[in-house]
Protein backbone atom coordinates (compact mmCIF):
# COMPACT_ATOMS: atom_id res chain seq x y z
CA UNK A 1 0.00 0.00 0.00
CA UNK A 2 2.95 2.66 0.56
CA UNK A 3 3.67 2.49 -2.77
CA UNK A 4 0.55 4.10 -3.92
CA UNK A 5 1.61 7.51 -3.73
CA UNK A 6 4.00 6.60 -6.61
CA UNK A 7 1.62 4.76 -8.89
CA UNK A 8 0.77 7.51 -11.08
CA UNK A 9 -2.58 7.31 -12.92
CA UNK A 10 -2.45 10.67 -14.52
CA UNK A 11 0.21 12.16 -16.23
CA UNK A 12 -1.15 15.46 -17.54
CA UNK A 13 -2.58 16.42 -13.90
CA UNK A 14 0.40 14.48 -11.82
CA UNK A 15 -2.45 12.27 -9.64
CA UNK A 16 -1.49 9.41 -8.09
CA UNK A 17 -3.20 6.21 -7.01
CA UNK A 18 -3.16 7.39 -3.52
CA UNK A 19 -4.81 10.73 -4.26
CA UNK A 20 -7.24 8.93 -6.47
CA UNK A 21 -8.21 6.74 -3.87
CA UNK A 22 -8.87 9.36 -0.96
CA UNK A 23 -10.38 11.11 -3.61
CA UNK A 24 -13.09 8.49 -4.28
CA UNK A 25 -13.55 7.67 -0.24
CA UNK A 26 -13.97 11.48 0.49
CA UNK A 27 -16.46 12.27 -1.59
CA UNK A 28 -18.32 9.01 -2.12
CA UNK A 29 -17.56 8.84 -6.00
CA UNK A 30 -19.68 6.84 -8.16
CA UNK A 31 -18.72 8.15 -11.66
CA UNK A 32 -15.58 9.48 -14.07
CA UNK A 33 -17.25 12.89 -14.53
CA UNK A 34 -16.91 13.37 -10.72
CA UNK A 35 -13.18 11.93 -10.54
CA UNK A 36 -13.05 14.27 -13.44
CA UNK A 37 -14.02 17.63 -11.19
CA UNK A 38 -12.28 16.90 -8.42
CA UNK A 39 -8.63 15.47 -9.79
CA UNK A 40 -9.02 17.34 -13.21
CA UNK A 41 -8.60 13.57 -14.42
CA UNK A 42 -8.97 13.88 -18.02
CA UNK A 43 -8.50 17.83 -18.01
CA UNK A 44 -4.75 17.99 -18.92
CA UNK A 45 -2.96 17.75 -22.47
CA UNK A 46 -3.70 13.75 -23.02
CA UNK A 47 -7.78 14.69 -22.56
CA UNK A 48 -7.84 11.48 -20.77
CA UNK A 49 -6.51 9.18 -23.53
CA UNK A 50 -4.31 7.35 -21.18
CA UNK A 51 -5.19 7.74 -17.69
CA UNK A 52 -9.43 7.99 -17.40
CA UNK A 53 -9.39 3.50 -17.92
CA UNK A 54 -6.94 2.93 -15.46
CA UNK A 55 -8.98 5.68 -13.41
CA UNK A 56 -12.40 3.20 -14.56
CA UNK A 57 -10.78 0.13 -13.09
CA UNK A 58 -9.17 1.32 -9.97
CA UNK A 59 -12.75 3.57 -9.61
CA UNK A 60 -14.74 -0.11 -10.07
CA UNK A 61 -12.88 -2.02 -8.12
CA UNK A 62 -13.25 0.52 -4.61
CA UNK A 63 -16.85 0.46 -5.76
CA UNK A 64 -17.50 -3.10 -6.40
CA UNK A 65 -19.27 -2.92 -10.05
CA UNK A 66 -17.74 -3.81 -13.11
CA UNK A 67 -15.25 -1.25 -15.58
CA UNK A 68 -17.70 -1.26 -17.85
CA UNK A 69 -20.43 -0.12 -15.57
CA UNK A 70 -18.28 2.47 -14.66
CA UNK A 71 -17.22 3.37 -18.44
CA UNK A 72 -20.68 4.30 -18.93
CA UNK A 73 -19.88 7.50 -16.72
CA UNK A 74 -17.37 8.25 -19.10
CA UNK A 75 -17.09 12.20 -19.98
CA UNK A 76 -18.07 13.40 -22.58
CA UNK A 77 -15.24 13.71 -25.87
CA UNK A 78 -14.85 17.40 -25.59
CA UNK A 79 -13.88 19.23 -29.37
CA UNK A 80 -11.01 19.80 -30.67
CA UNK A 81 -10.38 15.78 -30.74
CA UNK A 82 -6.46 17.01 -30.92
CA UNK A 83 -4.92 19.86 -29.77
CA UNK A 84 -5.03 22.77 -32.30
CA UNK A 85 -3.39 25.85 -32.67
CA UNK A 86 -5.14 29.54 -31.82
CA UNK A 87 -3.56 31.05 -34.53
CA UNK A 88 -4.77 27.90 -37.21
CA UNK A 89 -8.46 27.95 -35.82
CA UNK A 90 -7.98 31.69 -36.27
CA UNK A 91 -7.71 31.98 -39.87
CA UNK A 92 -10.82 29.38 -40.01
CA UNK A 93 -13.74 31.86 -42.51
CA UNK A 94 -17.02 30.65 -41.12
CA UNK A 95 -19.57 31.21 -43.70
CA UNK A 96 -22.70 33.26 -42.61
CA UNK A 97 -25.37 31.77 -40.58
CA UNK A 98 -23.07 28.84 -39.69
CA UNK A 99 -23.93 27.25 -36.25
CA UNK A 100 -21.50 24.34 -35.59
CA UNK B 1 -26.33 5.34 -0.55
CA UNK B 2 -28.06 6.05 2.55
CA UNK B 3 -31.75 7.00 2.28
CA UNK B 4 -33.42 10.65 3.42
CA UNK B 5 -34.49 10.92 6.76
CA UNK B 6 -38.29 10.96 7.10
CA UNK B 7 -37.94 15.04 7.81
CA UNK B 8 -35.64 17.80 7.80
CA UNK B 9 -36.04 21.92 8.91
CA UNK B 10 -34.67 22.84 5.55
CA UNK B 11 -34.40 21.06 1.66
CA UNK B 12 -32.69 22.50 -0.95
CA UNK B 13 -32.41 22.03 -4.44
CA UNK B 14 -29.62 21.46 -6.56
CA UNK B 15 -25.81 20.79 -5.34
CA UNK B 16 -24.39 23.80 -7.47
CA UNK B 17 -22.29 26.77 -5.22
CA UNK B 18 -25.30 27.93 -4.17
CA UNK B 19 -27.04 24.66 -2.78
CA UNK B 20 -23.89 23.38 -1.43
CA UNK B 21 -23.24 27.07 0.29
CA UNK B 22 -26.69 27.56 1.08
CA UNK B 23 -26.65 23.97 3.15
CA UNK B 24 -23.13 24.82 4.60
CA UNK B 25 -24.44 28.56 6.72
CA UNK B 26 -27.98 26.54 7.47
CA UNK B 27 -26.43 23.55 9.26
CA UNK B 28 -23.83 25.91 10.83
CA UNK B 29 -26.79 27.87 12.45
CA UNK B 30 -28.04 24.43 14.09
CA UNK B 31 -30.75 23.23 11.46
CA UNK B 32 -30.98 20.10 10.03
CA UNK B 33 -30.75 20.30 6.22
CA UNK B 34 -30.71 17.86 3.09
CA UNK B 35 -29.46 19.18 -0.37
CA UNK B 36 -30.91 17.23 -3.60
CA UNK B 37 -29.50 16.93 -7.18
CA UNK B 38 -30.33 15.09 -9.60
CA UNK B 39 -26.78 14.80 -10.80
CA UNK B 40 -23.07 15.43 -9.26
CA UNK B 41 -21.79 18.16 -7.13
CA UNK B 42 -21.16 21.02 -9.94
CA UNK B 43 -22.59 19.29 -12.90
CA UNK B 44 -24.77 22.42 -13.50
CA UNK B 45 -23.76 25.28 -14.38
CA UNK B 46 -21.15 26.16 -11.60
CA UNK B 47 -18.38 23.63 -12.89
CA UNK B 48 -18.92 24.74 -16.09
CA UNK B 49 -18.20 28.56 -15.39
CA UNK B 50 -14.70 30.17 -15.36
CA UNK B 51 -14.62 31.02 -11.85
CA UNK B 52 -14.19 34.86 -12.40
CA UNK B 53 -15.21 36.74 -9.10
CA UNK B 54 -15.65 40.53 -10.05
CA UNK B 55 -16.96 43.30 -8.20
CA UNK B 56 -17.03 46.05 -10.86
CA UNK B 57 -20.57 46.48 -11.66
CA UNK B 58 -23.20 49.32 -12.64
CA UNK B 59 -25.58 48.66 -10.68
CA UNK B 60 -25.05 49.47 -6.52
CA UNK B 61 -27.04 46.13 -5.23
CA UNK B 62 -24.53 44.45 -7.37
CA UNK B 63 -21.37 46.28 -6.16
CA UNK B 64 -22.55 45.46 -2.49
CA UNK B 65 -22.98 42.26 -2.92
CA UNK B 66 -20.32 41.23 -5.08
CA UNK B 67 -17.45 43.11 -2.16
CA UNK B 68 -19.49 41.11 0.49
CA UNK B 69 -18.93 37.42 -1.28
CA UNK B 70 -15.16 38.85 -1.86
CA UNK B 71 -14.82 38.95 1.95
CA UNK B 72 -16.16 35.75 2.17
CA UNK B 73 -13.72 34.05 -0.24
CA UNK B 74 -11.15 36.02 1.25
CA UNK B 75 -11.16 33.43 4.47
CA UNK B 76 -12.81 30.77 2.58
CA UNK B 77 -10.19 28.40 2.36
CA UNK B 78 -9.58 28.76 6.06
CA UNK B 79 -13.24 28.64 7.05
CA UNK B 80 -13.51 25.35 5.17
CA UNK B 81 -10.51 23.87 5.07
CA UNK B 82 -9.05 23.65 1.69
CA UNK B 83 -7.60 25.24 -1.10
CA UNK B 84 -9.49 26.97 -3.33
CA UNK B 85 -6.92 28.33 -5.44
CA UNK B 86 -8.37 32.12 -4.45
CA UNK B 87 -6.73 34.53 -5.81
CA UNK B 88 -6.88 38.60 -6.43
CA UNK B 89 -5.55 39.14 -9.89
CA UNK B 90 -7.80 42.28 -10.88
CA UNK B 91 -10.30 42.37 -13.65
CA UNK B 92 -9.00 44.98 -16.23
CA UNK B 93 -12.75 45.62 -18.36
CA UNK B 94 -11.37 47.43 -21.70
CA UNK B 95 -13.62 50.33 -23.03
CA UNK B 96 -14.17 50.40 -26.93
CA UNK B 97 -16.48 53.16 -27.22
CA UNK B 98 -17.40 56.38 -26.14
CA UNK B 99 -20.23 55.74 -24.52
CA UNK B 100 -18.63 52.85 -22.59
CA UNK B 101 -15.76 55.21 -21.60
CA UNK B 102 -18.65 57.88 -20.52
CA UNK B 103 -20.47 54.88 -18.61
CA UNK B 104 -17.36 53.05 -16.81
CA UNK B 105 -16.01 56.74 -15.85
CA UNK B 106 -19.54 56.91 -13.73
CA UNK B 107 -19.26 53.67 -12.89
CA UNK B 108 -15.97 54.16 -10.97
CA UNK B 109 -17.61 57.07 -8.83
CA UNK B 110 -20.11 55.08 -8.13
CA UNK B 111 -18.01 51.87 -6.74
CA UNK B 112 -15.24 54.06 -5.23
CA UNK B 113 -17.66 55.57 -2.86
CA UNK B 114 -18.67 51.81 -2.02
CA UNK B 115 -14.45 51.20 -1.09
CA UNK B 116 -14.02 49.83 -4.24
CA UNK B 117 -9.93 50.46 -5.66
CA UNK B 118 -11.01 51.02 -8.69
CA UNK B 119 -9.42 53.02 -11.44
CA UNK B 120 -9.55 54.89 -14.91
CA UNK B 121 -6.76 53.70 -17.50
CA UNK B 122 -5.98 55.54 -20.29
CA UNK B 123 -4.79 53.62 -23.45
CA UNK B 124 -1.25 54.06 -22.67
CA UNK B 125 -1.64 53.04 -18.74
CA UNK B 126 -3.07 49.55 -20.10
CA UNK B 127 0.23 47.57 -20.57
CA UNK B 128 1.33 48.33 -17.11
CA UNK B 129 -1.68 46.02 -16.25
CA UNK B 130 -1.21 43.81 -19.02
CA UNK B 131 1.85 44.23 -20.89
CA UNK B 132 0.76 41.48 -23.64
CA UNK B 133 -2.31 43.30 -24.82
CA UNK B 134 -2.08 44.63 -28.00
CA UNK B 135 -4.23 48.18 -27.07
CA UNK B 136 -3.87 49.43 -30.25
CA UNK B 137 -4.66 46.59 -31.94
CA UNK B 138 -8.10 46.52 -30.35
CA UNK B 139 -8.83 49.76 -30.41
CA UNK B 140 -9.43 50.34 -26.39
CA UNK B 141 -10.21 53.83 -25.42
CA UNK B 142 -9.33 52.99 -22.08
CA UNK B 143 -10.12 50.18 -19.42
CA UNK B 144 -11.60 50.38 -15.96
CA UNK B 145 -9.32 48.43 -13.40
CA UNK B 146 -9.91 46.96 -10.36
CA UNK B 147 -6.60 44.85 -8.76
CA UNK B 148 -9.12 43.18 -5.86
CA UNK B 149 -11.64 41.35 -8.44
CA UNK B 150 -10.14 37.80 -8.89
CA UNK B 151 -11.15 34.21 -9.11
CA UNK B 152 -11.24 30.73 -7.21
CA UNK B 153 -11.80 27.27 -8.53
CA UNK B 154 -15.35 26.40 -8.85
CA UNK B 155 -14.87 22.79 -7.93
CA UNK B 156 -12.83 23.35 -5.34
CA UNK B 157 -14.87 26.14 -3.50
CA UNK B 158 -18.03 23.96 -3.98
CA UNK B 159 -16.78 20.78 -3.11
CA UNK B 160 -15.65 21.93 -0.26
CA UNK B 161 -18.73 23.84 1.26
CA UNK B 162 -20.13 20.24 0.37
CA UNK B 163 -18.21 18.50 2.39
CA UNK B 164 -17.87 20.90 5.28
CA UNK B 165 -21.33 20.62 5.58
CA UNK B 166 -21.79 17.70 6.12
CA UNK B 167 -19.20 17.57 8.77
CA UNK B 168 -21.88 20.23 10.48
CA UNK B 169 -24.42 17.37 9.61
CA UNK B 170 -26.16 18.64 6.95
CA UNK B 171 -26.92 15.75 4.15
CA UNK B 172 -26.35 15.42 0.57
CA UNK B 173 -28.31 13.38 -1.90
CA UNK B 174 -26.73 14.08 -5.15
CA UNK B 175 -28.08 11.75 -7.82
CA UNK B 176 -31.50 12.05 -6.63
CA UNK B 177 -33.94 14.33 -8.67
CA UNK B 178 -36.66 16.07 -7.12
CA UNK B 179 -40.21 15.37 -8.95
CA UNK B 180 -42.34 17.94 -6.62
CA UNK B 181 -42.05 20.86 -4.21
CA UNK B 182 -45.45 19.69 -2.47
CA UNK B 183 -47.23 22.50 -1.14
CA UNK B 184 -50.34 22.27 1.44
CA UNK B 185 -52.60 25.11 1.78
CA UNK B 186 -49.89 27.87 0.56
CA UNK B 187 -47.47 26.45 2.55
CA UNK B 188 -44.18 24.26 1.65
CA UNK B 189 -44.48 20.63 3.16
CA UNK B 190 -41.53 19.02 1.74
CA UNK B 191 -40.19 17.99 -1.72
CA UNK B 192 -41.09 14.37 -3.52
CA UNK B 193 -37.79 13.08 -4.42
CA UNK B 194 -36.86 9.82 -6.46
CA UNK B 195 -36.39 8.35 -3.15
CA UNK B 196 -39.69 9.58 -1.70
CA UNK B 197 -41.47 12.08 0.12
CA UNK B 198 -39.24 14.50 2.30
CA UNK B 199 -40.87 16.71 5.02
CA UNK B 200 -39.67 20.40 5.06
CA UNK B 201 -41.09 23.50 6.14
CA UNK B 202 -38.54 25.38 3.91
CA UNK B 203 -37.93 24.33 0.35
CA UNK B 204 -34.86 26.40 -1.28
CA UNK B 205 -34.33 26.46 -4.88
CA UNK B 206 -30.90 26.37 -6.12
CA UNK B 207 -31.67 24.47 -9.29
CA UNK B 208 -30.10 27.06 -11.27
CA UNK B 209 -31.11 26.51 -14.79
CA UNK B 210 -33.51 23.92 -13.74
CA UNK B 211 -35.20 26.40 -11.42
CA UNK B 212 -37.69 27.56 -13.39
CA UNK B 213 -38.84 23.63 -13.84
CA UNK B 214 -38.55 23.86 -9.72
CA UNK B 215 -40.57 26.82 -9.30
CA UNK B 216 -43.31 25.25 -11.93
CA UNK B 217 -44.09 22.48 -9.73
CA UNK B 218 -44.76 24.72 -6.55
CA UNK B 219 -47.00 26.86 -8.73
CA UNK B 220 -44.45 29.46 -9.06
CA UNK B 221 -43.69 31.12 -12.22
CA UNK B 222 -40.20 32.84 -12.42
CA UNK B 223 -39.07 34.84 -15.59
CA UNK B 224 -35.49 32.94 -15.87
CA UNK B 225 -34.91 31.65 -19.42
CA UNK B 226 -31.53 29.35 -19.94
CA UNK B 227 -28.95 30.35 -22.55
CA UNK B 228 -25.61 28.59 -23.43
CA UNK B 229 -22.58 30.05 -23.06
CA UNK B 230 -19.27 28.49 -24.64
CA UNK B 231 -15.98 28.51 -23.34
CA UNK B 232 -12.70 27.03 -23.92
CA UNK B 233 -9.48 26.46 -22.50
CA UNK B 234 -5.43 26.26 -23.66
CA UNK B 235 -2.45 24.13 -23.26
CA UNK B 236 -0.61 25.47 -20.24
CA UNK B 237 1.94 28.08 -20.61
CA UNK B 238 3.90 29.96 -18.51
CA UNK B 239 1.91 32.60 -15.94
CA UNK B 240 2.31 36.02 -17.51
CA UNK B 241 -1.23 37.02 -17.68
CA UNK B 242 -2.73 38.24 -13.82
CA UNK B 243 -5.89 39.61 -14.43
CA UNK B 244 -9.08 38.74 -15.89
CA UNK B 245 -9.51 40.55 -19.02
CA UNK B 246 -13.16 41.84 -20.37
CA UNK B 247 -15.15 43.70 -23.05
CA UNK B 248 -18.74 44.15 -22.94
CA UNK B 249 -18.19 45.03 -26.68
CA UNK B 250 -17.02 42.15 -28.07
CA UNK B 251 -18.75 40.10 -25.34
CA UNK B 252 -15.94 38.32 -24.57
CA UNK B 253 -13.27 37.27 -21.60
CA UNK B 254 -10.61 35.34 -20.74
CA UNK B 255 -7.95 34.70 -17.94
CA UNK B 256 -4.75 32.58 -17.11
CA UNK B 257 -5.83 29.67 -14.61
CA UNK B 258 -2.98 29.10 -11.82
CA UNK B 259 -1.84 26.13 -14.05
CA UNK B 260 -0.90 28.31 -16.70
CA UNK B 261 -3.97 27.20 -18.87
CA UNK B 262 -6.04 30.51 -20.67
CA UNK B 263 -9.65 30.10 -20.22
CA UNK B 264 -11.66 31.78 -22.33
CA UNK B 265 -15.38 32.66 -23.25
CA UNK B 266 -17.38 34.60 -25.94
CA UNK B 267 -21.15 35.52 -25.44
CA UNK B 268 -23.05 34.91 -28.60
CA UNK B 269 -25.17 37.63 -29.59
CA UNK B 270 -27.72 35.84 -31.24
CA UNK B 271 -28.12 32.49 -28.99
CA UNK B 272 -31.58 31.26 -28.53
CA UNK B 273 -32.82 30.14 -25.04
CA UNK B 274 -32.49 26.45 -24.65
CA UNK B 275 -30.78 23.39 -22.86
CA UNK B 276 -28.24 23.51 -25.32
CA UNK B 277 -24.63 22.00 -24.51
CA UNK B 278 -23.53 21.82 -27.57
CA UNK B 279 -20.13 22.88 -28.33
CA UNK B 280 -19.62 24.87 -31.77
CA UNK B 281 -17.31 25.56 -34.35
CA UNK B 282 -18.25 28.87 -34.85
CA UNK B 283 -17.52 29.45 -30.91
CA UNK B 284 -13.71 27.93 -31.34
CA UNK B 285 -13.08 30.43 -34.74
CA UNK B 286 -15.06 33.66 -33.34
CA UNK B 287 -13.18 32.85 -29.75
CA UNK B 288 -9.55 32.14 -31.38
CA UNK B 289 -10.01 35.47 -33.43
CA UNK B 290 -10.64 37.41 -29.99
CA UNK B 291 -7.12 35.82 -28.14
CA UNK B 292 -5.21 36.32 -31.82
CA UNK B 293 -5.97 39.91 -31.71
CA UNK B 294 -6.47 40.85 -27.79
CA UNK B 295 -2.65 38.99 -27.23
CA UNK B 296 -0.96 38.36 -30.36
CA UNK B 297 0.84 36.27 -28.81
CA UNK B 298 -1.29 33.34 -28.12
CA UNK B 299 -1.48 32.25 -31.75
CA UNK B 300 1.03 29.74 -30.72
CA UNK B 301 -1.12 28.02 -27.81
CA UNK B 302 -2.94 25.24 -28.99
CA UNK B 303 -6.49 24.81 -27.72
CA UNK B 304 -7.02 21.57 -25.92
CA UNK B 305 -11.00 21.48 -25.07
CA UNK B 306 -14.14 23.85 -25.60
CA UNK B 307 -17.30 23.16 -23.59
CA UNK B 308 -20.43 25.06 -23.10
CA UNK B 309 -22.71 25.64 -19.56
CA UNK B 310 -26.07 27.67 -19.33
CA UNK B 311 -26.77 31.36 -18.19
CA UNK B 312 -29.74 31.25 -16.00
CA UNK B 313 -31.35 34.67 -16.82
CA UNK B 314 -33.72 37.22 -15.39
CA UNK B 315 -35.17 40.47 -17.60
CA UNK B 316 -32.63 42.69 -15.49
CA UNK B 317 -29.95 40.16 -15.00
CA UNK B 318 -30.06 40.08 -11.50
CA UNK B 319 -30.73 37.05 -9.17
CA UNK B 320 -33.89 36.20 -7.76
CA UNK B 321 -33.27 35.64 -4.08
CA UNK B 322 -36.02 35.59 -1.26
CA UNK B 323 -39.21 34.51 -0.48
CA UNK B 324 -42.50 34.43 -3.13
CA UNK B 325 -45.79 35.75 -2.52
CA UNK B 326 -48.31 33.12 -1.87
CA UNK B 327 -46.19 30.46 -0.95
CA UNK B 328 -44.50 30.17 2.10
CA UNK B 329 -41.54 28.42 3.33
CA UNK B 330 -40.44 28.59 -0.73
CA UNK B 331 -37.05 30.22 -0.63
CA UNK B 332 -35.72 31.21 -4.37
CA UNK B 333 -31.44 31.51 -4.99
CA UNK B 334 -31.70 31.44 -8.72
CA UNK B 335 -31.35 33.39 -12.27
CA UNK B 336 -27.79 34.55 -11.40
CA UNK B 337 -27.25 35.48 -14.84
CA UNK B 338 -23.62 34.25 -14.95
CA UNK B 339 -23.16 35.34 -11.98
CA UNK B 340 -23.69 32.60 -9.64
CA UNK B 341 -20.62 32.05 -8.63
CA UNK B 342 -19.17 34.81 -7.84
CA UNK B 343 -22.30 35.82 -5.75
CA UNK B 344 -22.97 32.01 -4.49
CA UNK B 345 -21.31 32.92 -0.96
CA UNK B 346 -22.84 36.24 0.00
CA UNK B 347 -26.35 34.97 -1.32
CA UNK B 348 -26.14 31.90 0.23
CA UNK B 349 -25.41 33.63 3.75
CA UNK B 350 -28.36 35.72 2.98
CA UNK B 351 -30.19 32.91 2.62
CA UNK B 352 -29.42 31.02 5.38
CA UNK B 353 -30.14 34.14 7.82
CA UNK B 354 -33.25 34.36 6.22
CA UNK B 355 -34.31 31.02 6.76
CA UNK B 356 -32.83 31.45 10.43
CA UNK B 357 -34.72 34.83 11.14
CA UNK B 358 -31.36 36.92 12.00
CA UNK B 359 -30.53 40.46 10.78
CA UNK B 360 -29.36 39.85 7.11
CA UNK B 361 -25.56 41.55 6.35
CA UNK B 362 -26.78 42.69 3.36
CA UNK B 363 -30.77 43.42 2.31
CA UNK B 364 -32.69 41.49 -0.18
CA UNK B 365 -35.28 43.62 -1.27
CA UNK B 366 -33.92 44.12 -4.63
CA UNK B 367 -33.75 40.54 -5.65
CA UNK B 368 -37.25 39.33 -4.51
CA UNK B 369 -38.97 37.81 -7.07
CA UNK B 370 -42.26 39.87 -6.73
CA UNK B 371 -39.87 43.16 -8.36
CA UNK B 372 -40.81 42.21 -11.88
CA UNK B 373 -44.33 43.14 -10.77
CA UNK B 374 -44.03 46.40 -11.77
CA UNK B 375 -42.08 45.35 -14.94
CA UNK B 376 -38.34 45.61 -15.59
CA UNK B 377 -36.53 48.67 -14.13
CA UNK B 378 -32.82 49.18 -13.38
CA UNK B 379 -31.37 46.09 -15.03
CA UNK B 380 -28.12 45.58 -14.40
CA UNK B 381 -25.27 46.62 -17.15
CA UNK B 382 -22.14 44.93 -16.76
CA UNK B 383 -23.05 41.79 -18.62
CA UNK B 384 -20.88 39.66 -20.65
CA UNK B 385 -24.27 38.42 -22.61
Amino acid sequence: MADEEKVTICRCEDVTLDELLEAIRTHRVRSLEELKRILRIGMGSCQGRTCLRLAASVLAREIGVSTAEVMKTLPRPRPPVVPVLVGTLSRVELREGIED
Amino acid sequence: MTRPRERYDVAVVGAGIIGCATAYYLASRGLSVAVFDKDYITAGSTGRCPGGIRQQWATEDHVRLAMKSVEIFKNLDQELGVDTDYKQGGYLIIAKTEEEVKQFQKNIVMQRSHGLPVEWLEPGEINEIVPELDVEGIGALGAAWNPTDGYADPFKVTYGYARAAERLGAEIFTFTPVKRVRIVEGQVAGVETEKGFVRAGCVVNAAGAWSRQVAETAGVRLPNKPYRHEILVTEPIKPFLGPMVICFHDNVYFRQSPRGSILGGWGDPHEKPGYNFESSLRFLVKMTKLLATYIPRLKSVRVVRQWAGLYDVTPDAKQITGPVRGVKGFIQANGFSGHGFMMGPITSKLVAQLIAGEPLDLPIDPFLLERFEKGVAGAEAAVVG
